[in-house]
């Protein structure tokens, strides 16, 4: 097991393969398909949310507020990832993202950018809502709630060894990629 | 407090929490399955962790909680508008108890009002019968699951699938390789051979209602649920997508009458986090039982 802490640095990222099993403590924030579309307009984010080197996680989790204000995240597994595909590689580019956390691996053009920009692809298990939630220590903050709504919004959360795997590397190696193609294959001899 | 209320809430409650009993089974069995120290394992594991989690918190299983699916099998006279106010009212209880995501949103303006209900959701569907009991089934399925579903209209050129039954086969176990990572596996494949494009749709997540070690009752269709499961399951998808030994816990097939002119196979897939619940009840509404 790899434990990483953000903001992650490249040299750490650069030697992670995939299959690796990986643990990431400190700072993560949740944008998904409205967010991605949102900066893909050339939305601006609040100056508070510092994603330059950071790590952004397909998340639409569920939040509780209590008495006091405070927020709670209750569940939290990832959403899945492809969708955002068409927008992901110009986010890594921009912001210099170190770590994208999601579910079902993401295509080419983000594999590309991982390799060129120095971005790990990291697969959390999807449905493991509880198991996720509580690896998130503090909610920091939330932004755009309104906007989005609750699932959509970014959450900044401080998270402690929440658990992943390296399926999408740095080195422009794909797992979904080679599962894909021998699953592929398989199917064609029993067909 | 209404007694149907209260009970609906229940339901809610425990369909996102809690997981089927056979639905447990299978994955316990399908841990054993995977090979020691591989990362489909160590999916498998957290998984496992996952659902006792939920459980013990009384919380969701997965945050994606879902469209809200509720199948009511009620007697003649039964009162359905009152039926579905409550369910509404049900629904909005258990989201703002956090059983349910805030996760219903305006499709033309994209804005989430946090209820959970609006036009679609919940979705009801009422069948009478002609006897007095009443019962509520619930299954609540997930965005990731459900955008990997597909209809295939025969023949299909590309896939080589002809009118018959190894055309079907054919196209399922397409969608299958097509679902590969994304709707959160193993999964469980619900499908009908037939119908029109909504109806096919339609019966292919009433297959959810039935438990996963249960026998097709039509030979044919039994024979190749078990073979889509396991020639599925020999294509090294495996838990998540990352290679292993379980792809399919389960494959349950309907075929309903079409027309000439269309073969339709539709297929739903359901994720491992497969939340599926029911309650009979009394007339007054209160739980006599739950059904699975």
């Amino acid at each position: 097991m790899i434990s990483l802490h953000t903001p992650i640095q490249e040299s750490a990222l650069r030697t992670l393969k995939v299959g690796d099993a990986v643990t990431i403590s400190g700072t993560i924030f949740t944008g998904r398909d409205a967010v991605h579309k949102y900066l893909h307009e050339g939305g601006q984010l609040p100056p508070e949310v510092k994603l330059q080197g950071g790590v952004i996680y397909h998340c639409g989790p569920v939040v509780m507020q209590d008495a006091t204000g405070g927020y709670k995240v209750t569940a939290a597994g990832p959403t899945t990832s492809i969708r955002e595909e068409p927008y992901q590689a110009a986010i890594i580019k921009e912001f210099g993202l170190r770590g994208v956390i999601g579910k079902g691996g993401m295509g080419e053009k983000t594999l590309n950018a991982c390799k060129e920009y120095g971005c790990v692809y990291f697969h959390a298990i999807g449905g493991a809502a509880q198991v996720l939630a509580e690896c998130v220590k503090k909610v920091r903050n939330v932004y755009m709630l309104e906007k989005f709504g609750s699932p959509e919004a970014i959450w900044e959360l401080e998270v402690e060894n929440f658990p992943v795997f390296v399926t999408m590397d740095a080195q422009g190696n794909s797992l979904h990629q080679s599962v894909f193609n021998a699953s592929q294959a398989a199917l064609l001899d029993r067909v | 407090m209404n007694e149907l209320f209260v009970s609906l809430v229940e339901l809610i409650r425990v369909t996102s929490a809690e997981i089927p009993a056979d639905v447990h089974r299978a994955i316990l069995h399908s841990l054993e399955q995977e090979k020691k120290g591989t990362i489909a394992e160590s999916a498998m594991k957290i998984i496992d962790q996952n659902i006792a989690l939920a459980k013990r918190k009384s919380q969701p299983i997965c945050q994606d909680t879902g469209s809200i699916i509720f199948y009511v099998d009620c007697p003649v006279g039964f009162d359905q508008i009152t039926f579905e106010e409550t369910a509404r009212d049900a629904v909005k209880e258990a989201t703002k108890k956090g059983f349910l995501r805030q996760n219903s949103v305006d499709s033309l303006n994209g804005k989430n009002d946090g209820t959970n209900v609006g036009p679609g959701s919940p979705v009801i569907h009422f069948h009478q019968h002609r006897h007095n009991s009443i019962e509520v089934r619930l299954v609540l399925k997930g965005g990731g699951c459900e955008n990997v579903g597909a209809q295939y209209s025969l023949p299909n050129e590309k896939l080589k699938a002809n009118r018959d039954l190894d055309g079907c086969r054919k196209v399922i176990l397409d969608a299958v390789l097509q679902a590969q990572g994304k709707g959160c596996g193993p999964g469980i494949l619900g499908v009908c051979i037939g119908g029109d494009r909504a109806t096919g749709y339609e019966y292919s997540k009433q297959q959810f209602l039935r438990v996963l070690d249960d026998s097709n009752p039509m030979e044919e269709l039994d024979k190749l649920e078990k073979d889509i499961t396991k020639t599925a399951n020999e294509l090294g998808i495996g838990p998540m997508g990352f290679g292993g030994k379980t792809t399919l816990l389960g494959t349950k097939i309907t075929a309903s009458n079409r027309l000439p002119a269309s073969f339709f196979v539709s297929i739903s897939y359901m994720c491992w986090a497969y939340r599926r619940q029911g309650i009979s009840l009394a007339p007054a509404g209160s739980l006599e039982k739950w059904l699975y």
